[in-house]
């Protein structure tokens, strides 16, 4: 046995961590540069959301509901813009709330960029009612009336100052409902809204959620899912307007890649490892 | 007073919520409404207590001089300060949270860095914990390895570029093949939560008042 | 100027973080108190703002009708904080969270029961005879995977024979479900540090365009 000299097997299964960090750092950071561009494919889930907003006419509203903060903002961002561009390209109106705590300033900030470049009205075409505490009982009773929760709207401001929500009263005068989540809001849009009061829902969600959300896909309880940086690379390309998501695709693209590649590579080594220990015991068991 | 008025609370509004969803209508709708918007004005306080009790263990971490007690300083300053440009905007303009503001410069500038960097550095981990974990050891690790490997290759546009199939497979795992697991663990936790649910209305269940 | 002052914080903040990268350091524990103490008030404000005056204040001083009564749960709010206060005064508390954890448990029982186990159940019936033989499988795929999930859960530890090998069947179902949900763990992370990276370049540096 050839103690403490290195083999091929002890080479790959001992990569150090800075070796691994410096290549998925240069795998995300050289396509940016570069900036590549990679074309993405529509997959069925998202192509659904993308119709129920599809479906909409311009005498609809839609809901928003901003259930993320900065940590998940890169991946749900994209999908709020291109959700509100879709929206406001078809003269939907559009009312956004909030149950994520920390998400209120980047939620208005996509809104009011979007509608600025539509040119909407504040209280004509879209309204901010902002953040309200306990989450379910909020959906539950929003479903007899918004008023009874939202009096006002972000800037304090009551909601039948507004001429756009002089009719909109509860769940019957909202067409969908479109739910950007990080944690567990959505399913609460599910249980709480959609199976009590048989509304429309679509959701955008994490990386992270999409696998466990995608039962209520099967189950009908939502019409379209979208998932992850991709799914909102997806719905930019099904409105044709090319923003964050389908930037970093590329990046997204490479930096699998690299992990596929330490994946396999530790596989490899793992296999070698235990074939050479096979062989040692063997050995052991003849002398 | 200690234990019994509690249980009787906990049944009253557990109870009022439950039948109200079955006889929807006066009074017990409109004593739902009620009821729900004290439960979101009580539930907003719950942050308070999280508040409550950083401020108080770093005021312990100073006053003890405890290892490292001037990141409690740090802490207290982040603290004052998004109080006070919190304050100085809530007496300027209606809508804080506006772009544009003190408080959303603030939050700009403090907030999104810190906490979306926080998340970002996961990445290199779990990287790292996937070169180092992720063996084909038996069949249901083999299983998750390749639907792992799968599903990253097959949900980026690389994926369509090796093998056109592989994106169609990957949709094909999260419509199908993940399903029923997902589904049965949804069930199971759901089964459980209303267990719970029911335990703690009915009073069996007293832990909270521990 | 103040979004020039902005973006050099924020980019000398996020390498802060990445310093953690290269072991536990004072710079990443400063940014990391920094946040913790930001976010904490940034709480309080939210409370403010958008309960103690949008629900409470405003509705009371606008007169409306009943308006008075919301001061009850306000005070119920603030005794929860008595859990602070010695044992003598503390449990008056435990009213506040009584009152939470009824209207909790009433919403979880009808919510699951009504949004979960019943559309779940309902969509786990599908038809094996469809003329697609796709779909037959698929479908026959989703009933399997569900009902032997749910017998790993809930059998495993007693039965032997059939019902075991079921139930290492639901493993295996388990674990492509798990496998599923962690490949798209890693790209969420990696979307994350995109995020940061095309700020770095962009916002801060502007090497390349911001978005």
């Amino acid at each position: 046995m050839n103690e403490g000299k290195k083999d091929l097997s002890d080479w790959i299964t001992t990569i150090n961590r800075e070796i691994i960090y410096t290549i998925i750092g240069l795998a995300v950071i050289i396509p940016i540069l570069l900036g590549i561009k990679e074309k993405v494919q529509i997959s069925p889930a998202v192509k659904s959301a993308y119709e129920s907003i599809e479906s909409l006419n311009s005498t609809d509203v839609i809901l928003i509901s901003i259930d993320y903060d900065p940590a998940s903002m890169p991946e749900l961002q994209p999908m709020l813009k291109a959700i509100l561009r879709h929206a406001f390209g078809k003269e939907i109106k559009v009312i956004m709330m909030v149950f994520w705590p920390l998400g209120l300033p980047i939620g208005t900030e996509g809104l009011e960029e979007v509608a600025g470049e539509f040119g909407k009205v504040y209280g004509e075409d879209y309204i901010n009612l902002g953040y309200r505490p306990g989450d379910r009982a909020v959906m539950i009773d929003m479903g007899r009336e918004i008023r009874n929760f939202f009096r006002t709207d972000v800037n304090d401001v009551l909601l039948d100052t507004y001429p756009m929500m002089r009719d909109i009263h509860n769940y019957n005068d909202i067409a969908l409902i479109v739910g950007l989540e990080a944690g567990r809001w959505g399913e609460y849009w599910i249980q709480y809204v959609g199976s009590r009061y048989k509304q429309r829902i679509i959701l955008g969600v994490t990386g992270v959620m999409a696998a466990e959300t995608y039962p209520y896909l099967h189950s009908g309880q939502i019409e379209g899912l979208i998932g992850g940086l991709k799914g909102a690379a997806e719905y930019e390309t099904l409105i044709g307007r090319p923003g964050f998501g389908l930037t970093g695709m590329a990046a997204q693209s490479w930096a699998h890649i690299a992990i596929i590649v330490f994946i396999i590579i530790g596989n490899i080594g793992y296999f070698m490892t235990r074939r050479k220990e096979r062989r040692f015991r063997i050995e052991g068991r003849k002398e | 007073m200690k234990k019994r008025v509690p249980l009787l609370i906990t049944f009253i509004t557990g109870f009022i919520i439950i039948v109200s969803f079955f006889v929807p209508h006066r009074p017990f709708g409109q004593l739902e409404t009620e009821t729900l918007i004290w439960y979101a004005i009580i539930f907003a306080f719950t942050l308070v207590i999280g508040v409550d009790s950083l401020v108080r263990l770093h005021i312990k971490h100073i006053r003890k001089r405890k290892k490292g007690w001037w990141y409690s300083i740090v802490f207290f300053a982040g603290f004052f300060y998004c109080l006070t440009i919190g304050i100085i905007s809530l007496i300027q303009t209606p809508n804080i949270f506006q772009p544009g503001t003190v408080f959303f410069y603030g939050y700009e500038t403090i907030l999104i860095p810190l906490q979306a960097t926080m998340f970002a550095l996961l990445a290199f981990f779990v990287a790292s914990a996937s070169y180092r974990a992720f063996r084909a050891r038996n069949i249901e690790a083999t299983l998750l390895l390749i639907a792992a490997v799968i599903v990253m290759i097959g949900r980026v546009p690389a994926g369509y570029k090796l093998w056109p199939k592989l994106p169609v497979i990957a949709n094909w795992i999260f419509d199908v093949l993940q399903i029923g697991a997902m589904r049965g663990i949804l069930i199971g936790v759901a089964l459980g939560a209303v267990a719970m649910s029911l335990r703690l209305i009915l009073g069996i269940e007293r832990t909270y008042l521990s | 100027m103040l979004q020039i002052i902005s973006v050099w914080i924020a980019g000398g903040l996020t390498l802060c973080i990445f310093s953690f990268l290269y072991g536990d350091n004072p710079v990443y524990k400063f940014a990391e108190h920094l946040y913790v103490g930001f976010s904490a008030a940034y709480w309080l404000i939210y409370v403010w703002h958008f309960t103690i005056k949008q629900m409470v204040i405003n509705p009371i001083v606008a007169r409306e009708p009943g308006a008075w009564m919301l001061i009850i749960p306000l005070f119920f709010g603030v005794l929860m904080l008595s859990r602070w206060l010695p044992e003598r005064y503390s449990w008056i508390s435990r009213w506040s969270i009584a009152f939470v954890v009824g209207i909790g448990a009433g919403i979880i029982a009808i919510g699951q029961t009504q949004g979960l186990l019943l559309p779940q159940l309902r969509a786990t019936i599908l038809p094996l005879a469809t003329g697609n033989w796709m779909t037959n499988v698929n479908n026959f795929l989703v009933i399997i995977g569900t009902v032997s999930t749910l017998t790993y859960f809930y059998f495993s530890r007693r039965e032997t024979g059939l019902m075991s090998k079921f139930s290492r069947l639901g493993i295996g179902f388990i674990m492509i479900a798990l496998g599923a949900a962690f490949g798209y763990t890693i790209m969420a992370r990696i979307s994350l540090l995109i995020g940061r990276i095309i700020f770095l370049f962009g916002d801060w540096f502007h090497i390349i365009k911001p978005l």
